[in-house]
């Protein structure tokens, strides 16, 4: 172990809001989105790498963030759950998550609706096999998948005109 | 979960890793896509006291076709070879890079970082060794080119030295007539596959020119099938000879019972994904879209 800790100086965008923070290289991600910024709407599921809970997009890409390190996100834009919404609008893809009931417990929601917000920004019109490959690194407990899968396909159809 | 407290060191280039790699010696470890390491350092089964963030340094990155060769840049993303149209080509590399994992992990993870890992459940590897592979391999002075199959050495263990880094991957492009195929069967999108199995054919008419096998999981490391490869080799792609390099196949996997499975249910396993991949391989190389990959549930 390092007799001193360091602590390294990173920028980053969350939501559109710039900050400059002095962090601990070993943070992650997800710690400094949920301690540091107080977003507790990314949530740890597995802390594994398995289940997807932790998912945010990363420069548009849907990322793991108990799997990247904050350091790593310098220079970064970041968009969380809590930056989905506009204006105090819901997205296209959290109304079609409330309509068309795709959760239950909701614990793997925020992680469901940023990996649907990188699908949908690379695919106007998804198929049903490509929903299910763009969220096999979801994972829902409650095994909720069908009514995920027309969430999904929802927002698509909202989403088209946009 | 936090690691252990570690000192970060941002390279700005390929060669000031590698002199860092120097310095550092045994208490260093490079940061590529991290999706391996991160969760060993997590779980503190690995613990560097200095880490080297390889993802500042620009260039690294790319897809080149270039005189019968395609150049994978060390930290090209598995999601940009899965959405490149030069991989596309080379459809064994497209079923490679479009399943590994999950679209997160594949955001994330690079071809580079997979090889030197050397994990013997890694993907990679056993798709690249059908093909003519080299990996670049980089010291702060200077470079060389090793052939696949000598840079893996064992599990987790490569022909790097201690200040060496890869720096690219180079591919030969396939003769006209070729076709490959990649299945790997896993029980869910993120973990690693219980078998996996890759063919790359020639073929001329209806005879198999050249073949290579290779079977991943099953072993400490890839394992290349080579009576497998000789039962076709010169051969008509029959059900007869399919048969003969199936039983082949199954016969030179050493596959080790743990929970993904029974080594005998990966021996069954394996010869299966090899039959169907030799198949998919022909139909490709005569010119049929077929699409293969990943196998999950």
């Amino acid at each position: 172990m390092p007799d001193v800790i360091q602590k390294v100086a990173i920028k980053l965008s969350v939501n559109g809001k710039p900050h400059s923070l002095t962090i601990e290289p070993r943070m992650l991600l997800v710690e400094l989105i949920r301690e540091v910024l107080d977003l507790t709407g990314t949530h740890v599921g597995c802390d594994t790498t398995y289940c997807g809970a932790c998912t945010v997009l990363m420069n548009g890409a849907a990322v793991k963030s108990c799997t990247v390190f904050a350091v790593q996100a310098d220079g970064a834009q970041i968009m969380t759950v809590e930056g989905l919404e506009k204006d105090g609008q819901l997205h296209p893809i959290q109304k079609a998550f409330g309509d068309a009931r795709g959760l239950q417990c909701g614990y793997c929601t925020p992680g469901l609706m940023l990996s649907t917000a990188q699908l949908l920004s690379q695919n106007k019109e998804p198929s049903e096999r490509e929903m299910r490959k763009a969220i096999a690194g979801n994972t829902c407990r409650c095994t909720g998948y069908q009514n995920i899968l027309k969430a999904i396909q929802m927002a698509a159809q909202s989403m088209k005109g946009a | 979960m936090y690691p252990r407290a570690f000192h970060y060191h941002r390279a700005g280039s390929l060669e000031e890793a590698s002199a860092m790699l120097s310095e550092f010696g045994d208490e260093a470890k490079l940061l590529a896509g991290g999706q391996s390491l991160i969760p060993l350092m997590k779980l503190r089964y690995a613990n560097p006291n200095h880490l080297v963030d390889l993802n500042f340094i620009s260039g690294t990155s790319y897809i080149k076709e270039e005189s019968g060769t395609v150049r994978f840049g060390a930290l090209t993303r598995h999601a940009e070879i899965e959405h490149s149209t030069v991989a596309a080509k080379l459809p064994i590399i497209h079923d490679c890079a479009a399943g590994i994992a999950d679209v997160q992990v594949r955001n994330r993870g690079t071809i580079g970082g997979s090889l030197a890992e050397a994990d013997p459940s890694g993907d990679w590897a056993t798709v690249l060794m059908t093909l003519e592979t080299e990996v670049r391999c980089q010291k702060s002075k200077g470079d060389r080119r090793v052939r696949l199959a000598d840079f893996i050495k064992d599990a987790y263990t490569t022909a790097l030295a201690h200040d060496e880094l890869v720096s690219e991957v180079v591919v030969r492009i396939p003769p006209h007539g070729s076709g490959g195929a990649y299945l790997a069967f896993k029980r869910s999108a993120p973990v690693y596959p219980t078998a996996s199995a890759a063919v790359q054919l020639t073929m001329d008419g209806e005879v198999c020119k050249d073949v290579a096998i290779a079977l991943g999981c099953v072993g400490l490391t890839t394992i290349k099938a080579k009576d497998a490869e000789k039962a076709l080799r010169g051969q008509p792609v029959t059900q007869k000879t399919m048969a003969t390099a199936v039983e082949a196949a199954r016969a030179v996997a050493e596959p080790q019972s743990d929970m993904r499975g029974s080594a005998d249910y990966k021996r069954t396993l394996v010869g299966s994904l090899v039959n169907r991949a030799i198949d998919i391989a022909v139909r490709r190389a005569r010119g049929e879209q077929i699409e293969a990959g990943h196998i999950y549930a």
